[in-house]
């Protein structure tokens, strides 16, 4: 099952671009950050082309189909897009900067709202960035706990992406069927977790509770009516001859570019590069489970659609055989100085209380002078997380690698050619949140 | 020639009452058609949609409890009076408010020469399809204006789309008309319903089948429904040509779209379903046939609520060449088949039985074709 | 037959009629609150760049264009469609040449490449 990471990524060739090229680019990225605005007007009417008949729209900050608060600048020619200038930074939080003054576990809340479709792959990112930076190990319940929590927050992000994707080409039913088993899922998190969407639940060295049987049970029949409804969307979509035309063909990039731009997860796949994080680096509890990677070459919307769709379906076999395997024991280190203790000993012991007290106050106490990268397989692509330490609770650097602000770079790649209404299914396609663009 | 006057004015009083019925039946039949759609809709979605407002002011209606939505429609017209009307700075204030009375206007007037029974119309005129085709073209100065006047962007997007779709399409729904006038012998509208007489093997959608799939399809596109509903298309333009309007004016748009689709519905059955005609019933009672009217009305209208709720939109080149490279040249050849076998064998049934066996055989392909997915 | 279209004529005050009166009474009703933050164009939440007034693209016109050369000759087809019966096959023939001529000038608008749409 494991396979070396070099297999997708060494055997292309590197981007054919000399000196001067890479020089011109550049100066012309610089040029378009100073002032975004003005690289993008059309000569005014003086001094122009007296057939000059472009026009620039803004697309955003607020617009129904930016997913959020993305701005895109548009300069059309009637329907076609002659250069478009993505720009983010309207839901700037300064995740990074506040990650310096928090401990460790008081971080955790704030990557909930980072890609707040699948709040517990970002918990768990972070911590097991921070397992790695401690060496710590969690248990293996916990880690198939977490396994199965990021499964399934991959089919609940994947489904938003889905219902908004097929909105955005105005098919709007989808929108609401997808929406119904994100309901389900919101409940299998309130009976796993306590909470429906920011869950906050993995902590540094297992999980905050322990997975009960009447949620995996819950789970289980989940499952087995979520496949039949992929099944039926499926049947929706797949060969709807107007929703087919829409997406094929539609903002293409090749396989090198996509690696170029940072691509990866599902918009990698959907160009033909074979690189899943979870078989090819595996962590947590992927080297156990039988599962395949789609990849499709077209690179095109098309493609990046069958790869989530089919993506599902893998998670869904993934869940099935963790739940099946799901080890006896506890579901956090039974360690002071690497976790926290339970509720109970907190209210009942002297020991527990300082060893809480110490946790909250201190924080862990993490090598001086280390850094380390961890990412996982998120469902929007790689969301790595990278720690320097000074050794005291706090990261003296922490830097959030997230998919989404590399796959919003390829925007103008993928829509400049095409028609506004392509702009929009390239957006959705590449499957952005801005919670985690922003940061 | 006092008695042909005084029997003048009294057929004229009849029209103008029924006129007033007409209106009546119309505007409250827009009403319910968009709570209809909303429950229609939420049915498809596995939803419940409105189901709150009733009339529990009136103690008579109490009993309704509002359980299935019925005053919603009015507690829409009633909030939508009640807004503020915006109208954005530079926009052209004139041109801004006679939009929507164009597109009203033009929504409205259309049903004048459909007939609802035998002899049963609000103006029976012998050239009734030209003025149907003639009003209805009217209909895109209203979008294109609104689009223009608002001095937003997305708004002028939007009323360019839309009459580009608008003026495209009534290319071939020209051409489809051509067929039906050429098979019925008449561009009055009574006597398009009357040739088609009470036997469906004669209704034009059998002896043209192919007519009307162009028609419904240009209809579908003339009255910006989805899958054709670029001009508002609201994931991309937010709200197209009436993203700038407000209150009254934009409950006009509102109004005029969901006319438009009604009086649509009501061409295409009286062009193509066999209009008043009971199904074997040649005689039948006036309100026997205004009742047949009605539901293959409804029926049609089930039919465009349906295919909004279940297909995505075109795209803008998908929808022109759609538009120019396949239904022009499908509805020029459409309409040389039926003239020649008019001409050829001087009736239509050969086009009814080659129409049927066509059919047949689509169902047939359909069931025996494996469905497969298209990367599998 | 002029009288044939007095109901038309009413109806099409009556719809004009309505409108307004529909008009005046929103306009009557609704509140009146307006700023200039209100009053400002819509462009997805900032200011708007450039004007919306501006030249539109060539491409609509194009499509205007065909419209009318097409329009008026589907426009000539109602008058023979409603005496087919009566030309018999002299008028079918006429009108396949028509047709003829038709495609003719809309075969060279394909392939000039004025029914692209990109």
């Amino acid at each position: 099952m494991t396979k070396n990471i070099s297999d997708g990524v060494e055997t292309l060739p590197l981007p054919q671009l000399d000196e001067e090229e890479r020089a011109a680019k550049r100066k012309e990225i610089y040029a378009a950050l100073e002032d975004r605005d003005v690289t993008v007007q059309p000569a005014t009417d003086d001094n122009g082309d007296p057939l000059e008949n472009s026009m620039v729209l803004n697309m955003g900050p607020q617009h129904p189909a930016t997913h959020g608060v993305l701005r895109v600048v548009l300069k059309l020619d009637g329907e076609t897009v002659e250069r478009a200038v993505p720009e983010l930074g309207y839901l700037h939080r300064s995740m990074e900067k506040l990650a310096e003054n928090k401990t460790f576990h008081e971080f955790m809340p704030y990557t909930d709202r980072l890609d707040y479709m699948s709040p517990y792959s970002n918990n768990t990112a972070l911590c097991l960035a921070v397992e790695k930076l401690c060496g710590i190990t969690a248990p293996p319940r916990a880690t198939y706990i977490r396994t199965i929590a990021c499964e399934i927050a991959r089919i609940s992000s994947h489904l938003l992406w889905m219902g908004t994707m097929v909105m955005d080409a105005g098919a709007i039913t989808v929108f609401l069927y997808t929406f119904q088993e994100r309901e389900k899922i919101y409940d299998v998190f309130d009976m796993l977790t306590g909470a429906r969407f920011t869950v906050s639940h993995c902590r540094v060295g297992g999980v905050a509770s322990d997975i009960s049987e009447e949620c995996a049970n819950y789970i289980k029949d989940w499952l087995k009516v979520f496949k039949k409804k992929l099944a039926e969307w499926r049947g929706l979509l797949d060969r709807n001859r107007i929703w087919i035309e829409r997406v094929e063909g539609v903002a293409v990039i090749s396989k090198e570019d996509a690696i170029g731009i940072g691509f990866s997860g599902p918009n990698l796949r959907g160009s033909g590069v074979d690189f899943d994080l979870r078989r090819d680096v595996p962590y947590m509890a992927y080297q156990n489970f039988e599962f395949n990677v789609p990849v499709y070459e077209n690179g095109d919307c098309l493609a990046r659609y069958f790869v989530r769709l089919e993506e599902m379906a893998e998670s869904v076999r993934i869940i099935e055989q963790a739940l099946k395997q799901l080890p006896k024991g506890d579901v956090r280190v039974d360690d002071a100085k690497q976790s926290f203790p339970w509720k109970h000993e907190v209210y009942h012991s002297m020991e527990g209380l300082i060893h809480d007290f110490m946790m909250t106050d201190t924080g862990l106490q993490p090598p001086a002078g280390t850094e380390i990268y961890h990412a996982i397989e998120a469902p929007k692509g790689e969301l790595g997380f990278f720690i320097q330490s000074d050794g005291t609770g706090h990261p003296w650097r922490l830097k959030i690698r997230s998919p989404s602000f590399c796959s919003l770079q390829a925007l103008p790649h993928l829509t400049e050619g095409g028609m506004i209404a392509d702009v929009v299914v390239a957006i959705g396609s590449i499957d952005p949140v801005m919670g985690e663009a922003d940061k | 020639m006092n008695a042909l006057a005084l029997l003048l004015v009294m057929e004229l009083g009849d029209r103008f009452a029924l006129m007033g019925v007409v209106l009546g039946v119309l505007l409250t039949a827009v009403a319910y058609t968009v709570y209809a759609e909303r429950r229609i809709a939420a049915f498809i979605q596995n939803r419940t949609g409105p189901d709150r407002v009733g009339f529990d002011l009136i103690p008579q209606l109490k009993f309704l409890k509002g359980a299935i939505g019925l005053g919603q429609p009015l507690a829409d017209v009633i909030k939508l009076l009640m807004k503020e009307d915006v109208v954005p700075e530079n926009a052209n204030k004139f041109v801004h408010a006679l939009a929507p009375l164009i597109s009203l206007f033009a929504a409205l007037t259309t049903i004048a020469v459909v007939p609802y029974a035998k002899g049963v119309a609000i103006a029976d005129v012998n050239i009734g399809i030209l003025y149907i085709l003639a009003i209805t073209s009217l209909g895109v100065y209203g979008i294109t204006l609104s689009g223009w006047a608002s001095n937003s962007k997305y708004s002028l997007l939007g009323g360019l789309r839309s009459s580009a779709q608008m003026i495209s399409y009534e290319l071939s729904m020209g051409l489809a008309v051509v067929s039906v006038v050429v098979l019925t012998n008449a561009l009055n509208m009574g006597e398009i319903v009357e040739s088609q007489t009470s036997n469906p093997l004669n209704w034009n959608v059998c002896r043209n089948l192919l007519g009307f799939i162009i028609f419904t399809t240009a209809a579908f596109a003339e009255t910006n429904r989805a899958p054709f509903d670029l001009p508002e298309a609201e994931q991309e333009l937010v709200g197209g040509y009436h993203t700038e309007y407000s209150s009254m004016k934009f409950a006009l748009f509102f109004l005029a779209e969901y006319a438009n689709m009604i009086v649509a519905c009501t061409v295409i059955v009286t062009l193509f379903l066999g209009g008043y005609q009971v199904p074997f019933w040649t005689d039948a009672p006036w309100f026997v046939q205004v009742g047949a009217f009605i539901t293959k009305t409804l029926f049609m209208m089930f039919v465009f609520i349906w295919v909004r709720w279940t297909l995505p939109r075109f795209k803008y080149n998908q929808l022109m060449d759609l538009g120019w490279k396949f239904m022009l040249p499908l509805g020029l050849f459409n309409l040389l088949i039926v003239a020649s076998t008019i001409v050829i064998f001087g009736n239509s049934l050969p086009l009814s039985i080659l129409n049927l066996v066509l059919v047949a055989l689509c169902v047939a392909g359909s069931f025996a074709a494996k469905p497969q997915s298209k990367m599998a | 037959m002029i009288e044939a279209y007095l109901p038309i004529f009413a109806m099409i005050v009556i719809a004009i009629v309505l409108g307004v009166l529909l008009l005046t009474l929103g306009r009557l009703l609704g509140p009146k609150r307006s700023n200039s933050e209100k009053m400002s164009t819509y462009e997805s939440g900032i200011e708007p760049v450039g004007t919306a007034k501006a030249r539109i693209s060539v491409k609509y016109y194009l499509v205007a264009m065909f419209f009318i050369i097409f329009d008026i000759e589907v426009i000539f087809m109602y008058p023979w469609a409603v005496n087919l019966r009566e030309f018999g096959v002299s008028g079918l023939v006429s009108m396949i040449t028509f047709a003829l001529l038709l495609l003719v000038g809309y075969f060279y608008i394909l392939k000039k490449g004025g029914l692209e749409w990109n």
